[in-house]
């Protein structure tokens, strides 16, 4: 902002290294459209340069110092003055002078830790950029670039299968079972339910998978219940001994890993509801819980520092 | 097209089901629940005249005493189970076919809530609901509903209850 259109201004543009070889991701802004950024990990450097263009040819631009900050943070939609800064780096690219010409500085944030994942929801949001400010006595000039971080897993030692029976008594007795209780993000639920007791007329049986975000905490605890996917799976009238397979393939749902109590600020959980509706629309559910979680690619590059690499795909 | 028989992976293989007996998948369903509402008759004369409708239950749940049974019921005794289900049940009761105020009133060109149409469309409208009501796993608890429909006649001081253990 300057006035009347005196004095130097600059555009800023932040490049990455290693952009050529490194992959995209995309993730929903807050207004549902969806962005790409680079996709990075858990303890992986974060280097590129930074350009300084002049606007005005000839002027200098008079500045109190430049520095580059790597910030993750989580916002929560109803609390917007407050960001919660989980990480916070700054690097000072020159100190305070002036820029006759433009100039490129190199940065390299080495080995940063990224503990959780990028994250944009219904009512919070978890993200990780770049932000280069020129500080001026008047006005800064700052610019953010985002970038995008999965947090990865590998197969759970322990991955039983959830089995339980369920019901109204003397009316409806079930007894379902899916054969684990941690998915990976490409995984399919492969399961089964088998009718013990049907004195009510089932009209058709579902299956849905609710994505459960949980902001706050305590009094102030907000649950948002979105479904994520419902899948008829049974049309018509079971009767008792018979049993009802269930496959479910997660790919093609806009899914993310489980993530609970990130920096005590929010929670991200997925239910699978089991739904059967009878002849006069009566609902009758049971929901529970699974455990989802990213699995790396086979072709993923190898990164600086230690973490658990996932087995080649089976 | 040639395939190669490939034995089913194990991470997506089928879960073993039971086998179901075939007395099991032949048998008669044990949700079988009918309710009709019919034969309507005006009984009495004049301004004492009342249309009561025959309510016949046919079922295999365990939980109705009877498995075949027919009581006379007359709207202001659907009137009274609503009320009673209302109060005690947790449930959302249905609602039933319209009062008929306006058809009460004096100096119509018809019979009023006698007229046979009426009385046709009244009887279609307690059926949906006596069968909505009955098949509701926790209106079946209620000792209304089991009085209403296998009692002869509906005691109005009755102490209202449930039938099954919670």
């Amino acid at each position: 902002m300057s006035f009347f259109g005196f004095g130097q201004t600059a555009d800023i543009d932040i490049i990455l290294s290693g952009s050529d070889t490194r992959k995209l991701a995309e993730i929903k802004t807050e207004d549902g459209k969806k962005e790409k950024h680079y996709l990075y990990y858990d303890g992986e450097s974060v280097s590129g340069k930074v350009n300084i263009t002049l606007k005005k040819p000839g002027m200098k631009l008079e500045h109190q110092g430049i520095k580059i900050e790597f910030i993750g943070q989580i916002e929560l939609y109803y609390d917007r003055g407050n960001h919660h800064e989980f990480t916070s780096l700054v690097k000072e690219l020159v100190r305070p002078g002036e820029l006759a010409q433009n100039t490129s500085y190199n940065f390299d944030f080495v080995n940063v830790e990224k503990p959780y994942e990028s994250y944009t929801g219904s009512n919070v949001r978890l993200r990780y950029f770049l932000r280069v400010t020129i500080v001026r006595r008047l006005s800064d000039i700052v610019k953010e670039s985002d970038i995008i971080v999965h947090t990865l897993a590998s197969y759970p030692e322990m991955n039983s299968s959830i089995k339980m029976e369920v019901g109204i008594e003397d009316c409806l007795h079930i007894e379902f079972e899916y054969n684990k209780s941690k998915y990976h993000l490409k995984d399919v639920i492969v399961g089964k339910i088998y009718f013990l007791l049907v004195r009510i007329k089932i009209k058709h049986m579902e299956i849905a998978i609710i994505k459960r975000e949980t902001t706050g905490s305590g009094p102030n605890t907000f649950n948002e219940n979105e479904t994520i996917a419902k899948y008829e799976i049974m049309d018509g009238a079971p009767v008792r001994g018979e049993s009802i397979p269930i496959r479910l393939f997660l790919a093609g749902y806009d899914l993310t890993p489980t993530m609970k109590d990130i920096n005590k600020k929010f929670s991200v959980r997925y239910y699978l509801n089991l739904v059967l509706v009878d002849e006069e629309e009566r609902r009758y559910f049971k929901q529970q819980e699974i455990v989802l979680w990213r699995k790396g690619e086979k072709t993923r590059k190898p990164i600086q520092q230690p973490q658990s690499v996932p087995p080649e795909n089976k | 097209m040639a395939t190669e028989e490939k034995p089913p992976q194990d991470a997506t293989r089928r879960l073993q089901p039971k086998k179901q007996t075939l007395d099991d998948a032949y048998a008669v369903p044990a949700n079988f629940l009918e309710i009709d509402v019919l034969n309507p008759i005006t009984h009495g004369v004049a301004r004492k005249r009342y249309t009561d409708y025959e309510v016949r239950m046919r079922t295999n749940l365990p939980v109705f005493k009877m498995k075949e049974l027919s009581v006379r019921r007359r709207y202001s005794d659907f009137e009274w189970l609503r009320n009673e289900l209302e109060r005690d049940s947790k449930i959302v009761v249905p609602a039933l076919p319209g009062k008929a105020w306006i058809r009460q009133l004096p100096f119509r060109g018809d019979e009023g809530i006698f007229d046979e149409e009426f009385i046709e469309e009244r009887k279609k409208g307690l059926e949906m609901f006596i069968n909505k009501v009955a098949g509701h796993p926790l209106a079946q608890n209620e000792r209304c509903l089991h009085m209403f429909l296998q009692d002869p006649v509906i005691d109005r001081n009755y102490v209202p209850g449930k039938i099954r253990n919670s």
